[in-house]
C-alpha cells in the first residue's frame, strides 16, 4: 500500500469516528431514557391526573398544556410569520428600514430563551394584565419562534426562480396573484420545515414558560386561554429537581413522552412536507 | 402601408446613465410578422419588453417617449398594467411552463382574468392548443404535467399560454433559442398561421431566421433603430451599410 492510500484509509477512519461521535450521544440519550422510562409508561400514565404530590398518577394535564401551548404558538406565529417573510422576500426593497428588519431578526433568533421568558412576563403578564396564562405563554413563545420560521420562509421563498413572477405577470397576474399561485405553493416544503422547527423548539422550551404560564401542580385540564397550565417540559424539571424522592421511573417516563411528542411531530410534518414536494417540480 | 398596431414614438431609455435605446420611432404593422434584430446589447430586447412594461421593477432606469398599442399610450398615467399585459402576450427565450399540468399552465392567465365559465375554458384550451400547433400531440393527455413535454412542445405551450388571452400583439424573445430545427420549423409555421390573427413581434435568433418569417424587420445597433421596411428590402437590399455588413455576416 503507498503511502497516499495509507493516508487516505487513516483519513476515512478519523471522518467515520466523527459521525460515530456525532450519533453515539443521540443513541445513548433516547437508549437510557426508553430503558429507564419504558416500564413506568402505561396507558393510565397517559390519561390520569397526577396524584399524591405528584409521585403518583399521570401526566395528562402536562400534555394537554404542551399540545394547546404548541397550538396557541402555530396559530399566532405561522401568519404573522410567513406574512413577514412575504413581505421581506417580495415586496421590500433593500434599504435602512429593511435592513433593520433583518438585523433584528437575526439578533433575536440569538437570544436567550430564558430573556424572552423576562419579556413576556413584563409584557404579557403584568402589562397587559394576562397574568399567568396560555395566552402569556403562547404569545411569548411565537415570539421567541418567529425568527425561526421567517428566515426559513423567506429562504424557501427566495428559492423560487425569479422566472415563475415574470411569467405570472406577463399573463396578466397582478404581484400578489403570482405570489398566491406560484410562488407560496413551490416555496410550502421549505416553510413547512421553518414552521416546524419553529414549533418543535417551542414545545420543548422551559424558560420562556417558566414565568408566563406554566403551573407546578395543577391536577386538572385548562378551560380558557387565561387559565394556567402545566406543560411537559417544565414538569419534567419541577419532578426532576423540585421534588424529593420522585421515582426515576416517572421522570424518565416523562421526558420519553416529551420526545415522542416532538419526534411525532417531526415525522408527520416530514410526510406533509415530501407530500407535497413531490407535487412539487419545474 | 397598413394599419399600425403598435407605435413606437421618440422612445430613449436609460440603465444608470447608459443609454441602452437612442430616440427610437417606428410603426409596427397589425396582423405581421415584425422582426426585431441586431447584435448583442443592441436594445433589440430591451424594447420588445417595454412594449408590455416587463422592465417596470427594474429600478435605476429611465424612460421617455411614448409607446401606443392601438390607441392607448401604455406608460401614461394611470394605465393598469395588468390589462395591458393581457393584450400584450409574452414568449421568453426559454421555455418556461408553469409548475402543474398542461391545462393549469394554458388556463392560468384566462383564470386571473376572472373567467369562469368552464365551457369558456375548454373552448380557450382547445384554441390556444391548436393555434400554437400542439393540440394533436397533447390531447390525451392535458392533465400530465407540463414539464413532461419536450423543449420544443414546452415552448408551443408557452405561446398557448399567451394565446390563451387572446391578445391583441404577441411579443417572442429569441422563443426558438434552445430548440432542435425540427421543433424550430413548427414554431415558425404555428407563427405564420398566427399572423392572420395576432400582431406578433419577434426577437429571432439568427439572421436566417428573420429573414424568413419577416414580413417587416428593424434593424439595431447599439441602442440605435439603424433601418426598417418591408423584410425583402431589409434583407436583402439593405439601405444602410451597417445594415448590409450585418446580414451578410460581415460583424455581429
Amino acid at each position: 500500500m503507498t503511502q497516499r492510500h495509507l493516508i487516505q484509509r487513516l483519513g476515512f477512519i478519523f471522518l467515520g469516528l466523527v459521525g460515530f461521535l456525532v450519533v453515539a450521544p443521540i443513541l445513548f440519550v433516547v437508549g437510557s431514557i426508553i430503558w429507564r422510562g419504558a416500564g413506568a409508561l402505561t396507558w393510565r400514565f397517559l390519561i390520569e391526573m397526577p396524584h399524591n404530590g405528584m409521585k403518583s398518577g399521570g401526566i395528562l394535564p402536562a400534555i394537554v398544556g404542551t399540545l394547546v401551548l404548541t397550538a396557541g404558538v402555530a396559530i399566532v406565529a405561522i401568519p404573522v410569520g410567513v406574512g413577514a417573510a412575504v413581505y421581506l422576500s417580495e415586496y421590500a426593497t433593500d434599504n435602512w428600514f429593511t435592513r433593520a428588519i433583518r438585523l433584528a431578526i437575526v439578533n433575536l433568533s440569538s437570544i436567550p430563551s430564558v430573556v424572552y421568558g423576562l419579556f413576556g412576563l413584563g409584557l404579557f403578564v403584568l402589562f397587559l394584565g394576562f397574568g399567568t396564562s396560555i395566552l402569556a405563554g403562547a404569545l411569548t413563545l411565537a415570539i421567541m419562534t418567529l425568527p425561526v420560521i421567517i428566515s426559513t420562509a423567506e429562504e424557501a421563498l427566495r428559492a423560487v426562480p425569479a422566472e415563475f413572477r415574470t411569467v405570472s405577470a406577463s399573463l396578466g397576474g397582478t404581484k400578489w396573484q403570482g405570489i398566491r399561485y406560484i410562488v407560496l405553493p413551490q416555496a410550502l416544503p421549505g416553510i413547512l420545515t421553518g414552521v416546524i422547527l419553529g414549533l418543535l423548539r417551542a414545545a420543548g422550551e422551559t424558560a420562556p414558560i417558566l414565568f408566563t404560564v406554566a403551573a407546578f401542580y395543577l391536577p386538572r385540564l385548562p378551560h380558557s386561554p387565561f387559565d394556567e397550565t402545566m406543560a411537559l417540559p417544565y414538569h419534567l424539571y419541577v419532578i426532576s429537581t423540585q421534588v424529593p424522592g420522585m421515582p426515576e421511573g416517572v421522570q424518565n417516563a416523562t421526558a420519553l413522552v416529551l420526545l415522542a411528542l416532538v419526534l411525532t411531530m417531526n415525522l408527520v410534518a416530514s410526510i406533509i412536507r415530501s407530500y407535497f414536494r413531490r407535487r412539487r417540480e419545474w | 402601408m397598413v394599419k399600425a398596431q403598435v407605435r413606437i414614438q421618440e422612445v430613449t431609455y436609460r440603465y444608470g446613465s447608459r443609454v441602452v435605446l437612442r430616440n427610437v420611432t417606428l410603426d409596427i404593422p397589425a396582423n405581421q410578422i415584425t422582426v426585431f434584430f441586431g447584435p448583442a446589447s443592441s436594445g433589440k430586447t430591451t424594447l420588445l419588453r417595454l412594449i408590455n412594461r416587463l422592465n417596470d421593477d427594474i429600478s435605476g432606469t429611465s424612460l421617455s417617449g411614448h409607446i401606443y398599442v392601438g390607441d392607448q399610450d401604455i406608460y401614461a398615467p394611470g394605465v393598469d398594467v395588468p390589462s395591458l399585459r393581457r393584450r400584450v402576450g409574452m414568449v421568453f427565450a426559454l421555455p418556461l411552463p408553469l409548475p402543474g399540468t398542461i391545462r393549469e399552465n394554458v388556463l392560468y392567465g384566462p383564470k386571473l382574468a376572472g373567467i369562469r365559465s368552464r365551457a369558456r375554458l375548454e373552448e380557450i384550451l382547445y384554441k390556444s392548443l391548436s393555434q400554437a400547433a400542439l393540440w394533436d400531440e397533447v390531447k390525451d393527455r392535458l392533465d400530465d404535467r407540463a414539464s413532461a413535454l419536450s423543449g420544443g412542445q414546452q415552448q408551443r405551450l408557452c405561446i398557448a399560454r399567451s394565446l390563451a388571452l387572446e391578445p391583441e400583439v404577441l411579443l417572442l424573445d429569441e422563443p426558438t433559442s434552445g430548440l432542435d430545427p425540427i421543433s424550430t420549423a413548427k414554431v415558425e409555421q404555428s407563427l405564420l398561421a398566427l399572423k392572420e390573427h395576432y400582431t406578433i413581434i419577434i426577437v429571432p435568433h439568427s439572421v436566417q431566421q428573420g429573414a424568413r418569417i419577416a414580413d417587416y424587420a428593424a434593424f439595431f445597433l447599439m441602442g440605435e433603430l439603424v433601418e426598417h421596411g418591408p423584410g425583402v428590402q431589409v434583407f436583402q437590399n439593405a439601405r444602410d451599410r451597417r445594415t448590409e455588413d450585418y446580414v451578410t455576416g460581415r460583424f455581429g
